[in-house]
């Protein structure tokens, strides 16, 4: 049945394919979700290989006689499974909204887990048969097989260029059919035409059309669906690339207004607006603008106009600038220059093209000068001085109160970001970031606190005297100064703020009975937080606030993480009564998937063998140790290296692509090493060197990545990625180096022990991806990096007990 | 304020338990004790006989999806489609409370959803006028509150940016749709001296409640309520 040469450019093929959809998976999970959900995916995808590892010990016999149909079988049902299961569970009504109001949200969330797991499981199935089948052609099948990875996991950002994110899955679909037709020319499989009938369905599945039946459906609840329900609301553009779904709406019935927190004594409407979402997140809108600054007074009503009534004809930086909001509110105020950085250049070309008559030429502008950019990576290479940042209000309002961000990194709020800011600002000039009015405050304090210890590590005697904090009804205006506000700058803030009801929050020599004016608060929370954050009882406060309101930094950029365990008790309690938008639901939404992903490792890996004849196999304490160390070990570092990496590459999805392909083709080159290393000498001697290497090189990374990111943060992405590879490669050749010899010191002296070894691997991988998550938000990333260095340590003890 | 809360109970218990009658009916008045027991946990007042007779009094699985009857009387929000939801019980009363009602006012609501909170202010309210801005939510919130008997609510389905000027000046204004920013028209259609409520936050999470009152001067602030009784900082009071 089988011919004499492995298949190994299908299993390239296949591979690249499995690899591609785990990226693509984070793609279709912010359009669908409100994150990217990566640590879920990865988690999945370990569960799908580890159980197939299981699957293919127990039944490999069964398997033998028929190889090459079994292995056909496994890469047909991949092929249908990717779009397949992508399919089913965007039919499990999934709201992590509901999470804690209904507990069936759990059940559901394990059903999606489950359902990703399942094209892994088969593609897995494959892979490990081929492997076990041409046991003697291992090596190089394994080569192909991590080169594929590599390939596809990077490939797949090339595409998402060119096509959007539910277009790819049918391409993938049709590749994973062309591996199976090149395996049946590889394997020399009868009859014939089975080669000739894959290629005829992976060319079927390529010409079919991927229209709506494959797009993800995003969540009712998300604000692009919301307002695709409003009258009148039409669809006037759509774009897609690697960074987002761009979709650009009209409504001439009801027009959209969007003038976050607009003072209650306004009187003046925006504009007509165009709104445009990202991955259904938004809205950021493009306003009617024809030259004439008259109809644009609502900008002045904003609690974000507040560094305009100190700063005259500002050079100014809009960071975030999206569809231009915060750019036109800066020619509002008269601004001589404006640099506006964004990070997607899709969201530019349609103000400077597509909508260029509606928004006034905006983008070219005699003042304005647009930079394709990434915002920290902008800032810290700038040259100019510029009289005023402001970082814009990016995210929604919905996302921000629902604590929808629990989860993600961002590194635009870190301690850092705000000292690259404001190395960048002229001697007298305003850092100025607005962000959504929470009750009780959670992330203008966080903000607040972030703020006052980036002045404390410049140096500044006395910070208290550089910072103003107003806030709206809906928005707070956060300022810091680069040098002390004088009387004149805060007469005039404090009169911005009478004249439009907006409260003074804090200001240099603010007095107690000034706060709480105009929108009453049960206490002056702002005020008195403010205060406790400047005085000598901040970290007193900070611990005895019930959210997590420490300052973000690059280590750990949670900026959007407040959730205390000592406060959860309390607030769940209240839940019923009203109380649980308190408790975000990002949080519990991570301890439930490591509960899930430990529950179903231990039932789909390790229990299939603790009940059948292996049980009586089971290996060594150090055995298990050994393996369980190295698969938590790994997945600490990976995941660690992709949330740190995020900085560097701008975007999570250009790390987790680049992260995981580089440790995947360079452990398997270590791997590779191993295993010549192992046949010369039996000692494991080489294990003790790969962890001190490990050990040094994570010390070293440590230490010199901060600075090492923030001096090439400008380069171009290609330059990136490959000083990104470059700082991986050694580090994950080491990190390949433990598990062959694990096993190959297994196969001489207890072989029928492997399966386990592979399985508690399997499980380590599988719990571990999500425990560092869990992890980095607690300790930060250092604290995990460290953890993986000492769990490496422990490995190399314990491959010391083998004997 | 303890005396307030048994006053409540007992004058709740006169005007609506005879009307019990059927699994529902129970369900509902077990759902209003427990709503009752919530704010006297958590706030200093507790709620008017006549928001609690009202939220005693209409039937709340009338308002949610046939699939979700069962759970119309547990105190949490519950979906009705097109991606809106029907709110927690217990932020009802508060909201209708808060913009302290009486028989013969005027209220204009925005954001007519399920239709629920029409249906509890009408019960205490000469009338109310409630625009909707999703068409089929619109038209079946008319179709349920006429079915219903609310025959002193008028629905229309449009743009509630302007307000319904020709039914203006309005004694209280409820905002349950989610808006940037609170328009101009509405608080210039708000009497002086009256009340207007927003609840902020996403769906399933409303994150505190607003309350914009309009001074007879004209002037206007606003009180940024929290609907639990909850303290940020450990051994805070």
């Amino acid at each position: 049945m089988t011919g004499p040469r492995p298949p190994f450019f299908a299993i390239g093929l296949l591979s690249g394919c499995l690899l591609a959809y785990e990226v693509l998976l984070t793609r279709l999970f912010s359009i669908e979700l409100w994150h990217h959900f990566a640590y879920l995916i990865i988690s999945a995808a370990m569960l799908g290989f580890g159980a197939s590892g299981t699957a293919l010990t127990l039944l490999k016999e069964k398997f033998a006689p028929h190889v090459g149909a079994v292995y056909l079988t496994a890469v047909t049902g991949t092929a249908l499974l990717i779009p397949g299961a992508f399919l089913l569970a965007q039919q499990i009504p999934f709201n992590p909204l509901e999470l804690l109001w209904d507990q069936t949200q759990v059940t559901k969330l394990l059903v999606v887990y489950l359902l990703m797991m399942l094209p892994f499981f088969c593609g897995g199935l494959g892979i490990g048969l081929i492997l076990w089948h041409f046991g003697r052609d291992a090596g190089r099948i394994y080569a192909f097989d991590i080169l594929g990875a590599g390939a596809g996991s990077l490939g797949v950002i090339g595409v998402l260029f060119l096509m959007p994110a539910h277009q790819v899955l049918m391409v993938l679909t049709a590749l994973t059919l062309l591996a199976a037709a090149l395996a049946a020319v590889e394997l020399e499989m009868r009859p014939k035409w089975l080669a000739k009938a894959f290629f005829g369905l992976a060319l079927l599945a390529a010409i079919v059309p991927s229209g709506n039946w494959l797009q993800a459906h995003p969540s009712p609840y998300k604000d692009l669906s919301q307002t695709l329900n409003i009258l009148g609301t039409q669809v006037v553009d759509e774009r897609s690339g690697p960074l987002g779904q761009i979709t650009v709406v009209e409504n001439r019935r009801i027009p959209f207004r969007h003038a976050p927190g607009m003072s209650l004594n306004a009187t003046d409407e925006p504009p007509p607006q165009l709104a445009v979402f990202v991955d259904g997140n938004g809205p950021a809108v493009i306003t009617q603008f024809d030259g004439k600054l008259e109809p644009l007074t609502y900008l002045g009503q904003l609690t974000s106009a507040l560094p305009y009534q100190i700063l005259e004809k500002p050079r100014v930086l809009v960071l975030g600038a999206g569809a231009g909001s915060d750019v036109l509110q800066a020619l509002y105020h008269g601004a001589i220059t404006i640099d506006a950085v964004e990070l997607d250049g899709n969201v530019i070309d349609l103000i400077r093209q597509r909508f260029r008559d509606f928004a006034g030429d905006l983008y070219n502008h005699p003042q304005v000068h647009v930079h394709e950019a990434e915002a920290r990576g902008f800032a810290s290479t700038r040259h100019e001085r510029y009289d005023l940042i402001q970082v814009a209000l990016l995210d929604s309002f919905g996302v921000a109160s629902a604590g929808l961000y629990g989860l993600s990194e961002s590194y635009l709020y870190t301690v850092e970001a705000l000292q690259t800011y404001m190395s960048r600002l002229t001697p007298d000039g305003v850092l100025a970031v607005t962000r959504w009015l929470t009750l009780p405050p959670r992330d203008t304090l966080k903000l607040f606190a972030t703020a006052v210890l980036a002045l404390e590590r410049d140096g500044v005697p006395n910070p208290a005297a550089r910072l103003v904090m107003i806030r709206g009804w809906k928005t707070v205006t956060l300022l810091v100064k680069n040098s002390d506000f004088t009387p004149m700058e805060i007469a005039a803030i404090k009169e911005f703020s009478r004249t439009r009801s907006f409260d003074l929050s804090y200001y240099p020599g603010m007095r107690a009975e000034e706060a709480n004016r105009y929108n009453l608060l049960a206490h002056p929370y702002f005020f008195e937080g403010a205060i406790a954050l400047l005085g000598s009882g901040r970290q007193a406060f900070l611990d005895r606030y019930k959210f997590y309101i420490e300052p973000a930094t690059d280590d750990q950029p949670h900026f959007f993480r407040f959730f205390k365990w000592n406060a959860a008790a309390e607030l769940f309690a209240l839940r019923e009564q009203g109380g649980m938008p308190l408790l975000d639901w990002s949080y519990p939404l991570l301890v439930a998937t490591l509960i899930q992903a430990f529950a179903a490792s231990v039932l789909l890996i390790v229990a299939p063998l603790a009940v059948s004849r292996c049980r009586r196999m089971f290996p060594t304490v150090w055995v298990v140790l050994y393996f369980l160390a190295i698969g938590l070990a790994f997945m600490f570092m990976e995941i660690a290296f992709i949330q740190k990496f995020v900085l560097f590459l701008a975007h999570p999805l250009y790390a987790v692509a680049v992260v995981l392909s580089a440790f995947l083709v360079f452990a398997a080159a270590g791997s590779w090493l191993a295993e010549r290393w192992q046949k010369r000498t039996a000692s494991g001697k080489h294990v003790v060197m790969a962890v001190m290497v490990i050990g040094a090189l994570s010390l070293l990374y440590l230490a010199i990545l901060p600075g090492l990111f923030q001096a090439l943060i400008h380069l171009p992405d290609a330059a990136k990625i490959a000083i990104s590879v470059a700082l991986i490669a050694p580090l994950a050749v080491c990190m390949g180096v433990p598990f062959p010899t694990g096993i190959m010191r297994l196969a001489r002296t207890a072989q029928e022990t492997i399966p386990w070894a592979w399985a508690i691997n399997g499980f380590a991988s599988v719990v571990g991806a999500v425990l560092a998550t869990l992890l980095a938000i607690h300790l930060g990333f250092a604290a995990v990096i460290l953890l993986a260095v000492l769990i490496y340590g422990l490995a190399a003890v314990a491959l010391r007990g083998f004997a | 304020m303890k005396r307030h809360f048994v006053l409540c109970m007992f004058l709740y218990f006169c005007c609506a338990f005879p009307s019990y009658g059927g699994e529902f009916d129970a369900k509902r008045h077990k759902m209003v004790e427990e709503i009752l027991a919530d704010i006297a946990a958590n706030r200093e007042s507790a709620p008017g006989p006549e928001v609690i007779a009202a939220v005693g009094k209409v039937e709340r699985h009338r308002f949610v999806p046939g699939w979700l009857t069962a759970f119309a009387y547990i105190n949490r929000p519950l979906p009705i489609g097109h991606g809106q939801t029907i709110s927690q019980p217990v932020i009802v009363a508060l909201m209708t409370d808060l913009i302290n009602v009486k028989a013969g006012d005027k209220v204009l609501e925005i954001g007519t959803g399920s239709g629920y909170q029409a249906a509890v202010l009408a019960e205490i309210v000469e009338s109310v006028y409630t625009l909707e801005i999703i068409e089929p939510l619109g038209k079946e919130a008319t179709e349920r509150l006429k079915s219903l008997g609310y025959d002193n609510v008028k629905v229309r389905v449009g743009d509630g940016y302007y307000g319904w000027p020709e039914a203006a000046p309005f004694d209280a204004i409820v905002v349950t749709a989610a808006a940037s920013h609170v328009p101009p028209p509405l608080i210039k259609q708000l009497k002086p001296g009256g009340r207007m409520v927003i609840p902020l936050g996403a769906h399933f999470m409303t994150q505190y409640l607003m309350l914009v009152e309009k001074h007879m001067d004209g002037s206007v602030t606003t009180r940024q309520i929290l609907p639990v009784g909850f303290v940020p900082l450990t051994g805070g009071h």
